[in-house]
């Protein structure tokens, strides 16, 4: 899909967790370059839960990038009022995170399918994107921004923003 | 339904969650303010309106549930939601038990604190959409039901209008039929207590130990036969209006118990000690002239007076022919409509006869006509033979098991002076039958054995 002009410089950063060749297709199939260095995400584990606290997260990356950065994971985020997050975003900041640990088909006891993954994961960073440029969550549950608690609402979502959604985007300051 | 519109205020002692909450209510495109404590949350609803407060169960200070208990107290039009930070079932019992919507348990699964919020939020819009709602239909529909165009009823409409935004008394006089309760409700309708109940108490269903205990309620134990407690009407009514209808009918013993409770605003239930304090409008009404009961010292001056602060006189239907065309056609259609069947109008002939009866039981003998012609006539219009009203130019006698009904009761009445105790024995049915056909019928006594009666 064509993405407006100002996604020109977002880097996508590898967190941890996320095999080098999805990271490698995720970027080839949304445009955004892969940035360097790794973010190392042990700061922001948290032992009693096993899981990674996702605001720590962009905290961390926007230490280290100075311009717009989405951190692609593969491991289980949360924030602490929440059991998990599929990912976060600053609206209208600079740094958002996405994890594809939930969107996995074996983290429900079924059978990996790598497609549906690579899928998940594209609707779920492009999703944060439009945090990051300042979207809420939009009423529309088949466009990109609608909310999603649950992978069945992700697969439910279209590839694509409401033309409402796209519209705001493509009017955003590069 | 755009989440932009609605309002969210967090109230946690904890930084932490705060900052996620409003993060996450944020991103659902809510508009979300936090507080870091009950007495914050409390001024700032005290000084904007808010569709929905999550709080903490366990804050210092004031906990939840006192907030809760405290938006509770003070009627605040808002929706709340209680966090516990463990599954505390008590905590949850006790939070719904105050009128929390729901609670949920920290860390909350996204698409559980997802749908929570929404219901309640969905919950606080029909609310407030069915109190605008009822508001809306109240002032539209109170004046419509008092039909007709004459002065008279003009002058009763702007009447009503005046008096239902002031909280004083009102006493409606008028023939039997005339429409009284239906004035009644229009004054409620209208007033600021027509949110709360509007409680009818005809007075003269009742013997003077039931009207005690309905008026006033009783203790459990107070009688034989009372073994519950109940509420009388007063209490019921809860800050709205209480509609005495025969007020004339109440013996002198009942009259002083309600002059008290007039003056007291405060009644003791029967067979109880303790006062309760009662929060009522009175609207009274009669069909007798209260002014002649008090000079015949059958009705206490000083309650009449208490009722008599404003007075609306309801004119008989003879008053005021000119409305009948308009009322037969209204319960013409009422009754078509009810009874599913087509009638268009009334025939020349049909109409003829109505406009020109004398109509001794007033509109509700009218309506009483058109409800049975509806049942006995051949669509699309009602024609006269429909109508069961005597046309002394034919002399031929209905001979409807009603028209002869109406004919033996005002017989036996009369026979008995219009005692309706007697009446009512003679006619082996109670005396609570007697008056409701009485009032069915629209019988009322002639002048002069009214006087006569004492």
């Amino acid at each position: 899909m064509k993405l407006p002009a100002w996604v020109a410089g977002v880097r996508l950063v590898p967190v941890g967790g996320l095999p080098p060749e999805l990271l490698e297709e995720i970027s080839r199939r949304s445009g955004i370059p892969v940035g360097s260095p790794a973010l190392d995400p042990s700061p922001a584990y948290d032992p009693a839960r096993d899981q990674y606290d996702s605001t720590r997260l962009l905290l961390e990356l926007k230490a280290r990038w100075e311009g717009r950065v989405v951190g692609a994971a593969g491991l289980d985020l949360f924030i602490p009022v929440l059991t998990f997050v599929f990912g976060e975003a600053e609206m209208g900041g600079r740094a958002a995170v996405f994890s594809i640990h939930r969107l996995r088909q074996e983290f429900y006891g079924l059978p990996a399918n790598r497609d549906l993954l690579v899928e998940r994961a594209l609707r779920e960073m492009l999703h944060e994107l439009g945090h990051l440029a300042g979207l809420p969550h939009c009423p529309d549950a088949a466009c990109l921004m609608s909310p999603a608690h649950s992978v069945e609402q992700v697969d439910a979502k279209n590839a694509q923003y409401c033309p409402a959604c796209r519209t705001r985007l493509e009017c955003l300051p590069g | 339904m755009s989440p932009e519109k609605y309002s969210i205020l967090i109230v946690d002692d904890e930084q932490v969650v705060r900052d996620s909450l409003v993060h996450w209510f944020t991103e659902e495109g809510y508009e979300v303010e936090a507080a870091a404590s009950a007495p914050e949350a409390l001024s700032r609803l005290a000084s904007r309106e808010l569709d929905l407060v999550i709080a903490d169960i366990r804050m210092p200070g004031m906990d939840g549930l006192e907030l809760l208990e405290k938006i509770r107290s003070e009627q605040l039009d808002t929706s709340v939601i209680i966090m516990t930070g463990y599954a505390s079932v008590e905590g949850a019992v006790r939070a719904l038990k105050q009128g929390a919507f729901d609670y949920v348990t920290k860390p909350f699964d996204p698409d559980e604190l997802s749908v929570a919020v929404r219901n309640a939020l969905e919950q606080h819009r029909l609310k407030r959409e069915n109190r605008l709602l009822r508001q809306q239909l109240a002032e539209s529909f109170a004046l419509t039901e008092l039909i007709g165009q004459s002065e008279p009823m003009r002058r009763v409409r702007e009447q009503i209008e005046t008096v239902a935004g002031v909280d004083s008394t009102v006493l409606i006089e008028g023939e039997s039929g005339t429409g009284k309760e239906l004035v009644a409700r229009a004054i409620h309708r209208l007033s600021p207590r027509r949110f709360n109940p509007l409680v009818v108490v005809h007075c003269g269903a009742l013997t003077e130990t039931l009207i005690e205990s309905e008026l006033f309620g009783h203790e459990k134990g107070a009688f034989t036969g009372a073994q519950y407690r109940k509420k009388g009407k007063f209490e019921a009514a809860m800050g709205g209006t209480v509609f005495l209808d025969e007020i004339a009918d109440i013996s002198l013993k009942t009259q002083t118990d309600l002059l008290r409770v007039l003056q007291e605003r405060e009644i003791v239930r029967v067979g109880g000690t303790q006062p309760v304090k009662v929060d009522f409008r009175v609207i009274a009404a009669t069909n007798r002239n209260l002014s002649d009961l008090v000079k015949e010292g059958r009705f206490r001056s000083d309650l009449y007076y208490r009722l008599n602060v404003f007075a609306i006189q309801l004119p008989p239907l003879r008053e005021r022919h000119g409305d009948v065309p308009l009322l037969a056609a209204h319960f013409l259609e009422k009754y078509s409509r009810q009874m599913n069947r087509k009638f268009t109008g009334f025939d020349r002939g049909a109409m003829e006869l109505l406009v020109s009866h004398n109509w001794p039981g007033n509109v509700r003998e009218l309506e009483n006509i058109v409800e049975r012609a509806v049942v006995v006539g051949r669509e699309p219009l009602i024609r006269a033979p429909d109508l069961a009203i005597n046309r002394p130019s034919e002399g031929s006698e209905d001979l409807s098991l009603e028209a002869v009904e109406r004919r033996h009761i005002i017989r036996v009445l009369e026979d008995f002076a219009w005692n309706q105790t007697q009446a009512a024995k003679a006619l082996g049915i109670d005396r609570v039958t007697l008056y409701h056909k009485i009032r069915r019928y629209g019988l009322k006594p002639p002048e002069r054995t009214r006087t006569t009666r004492a």
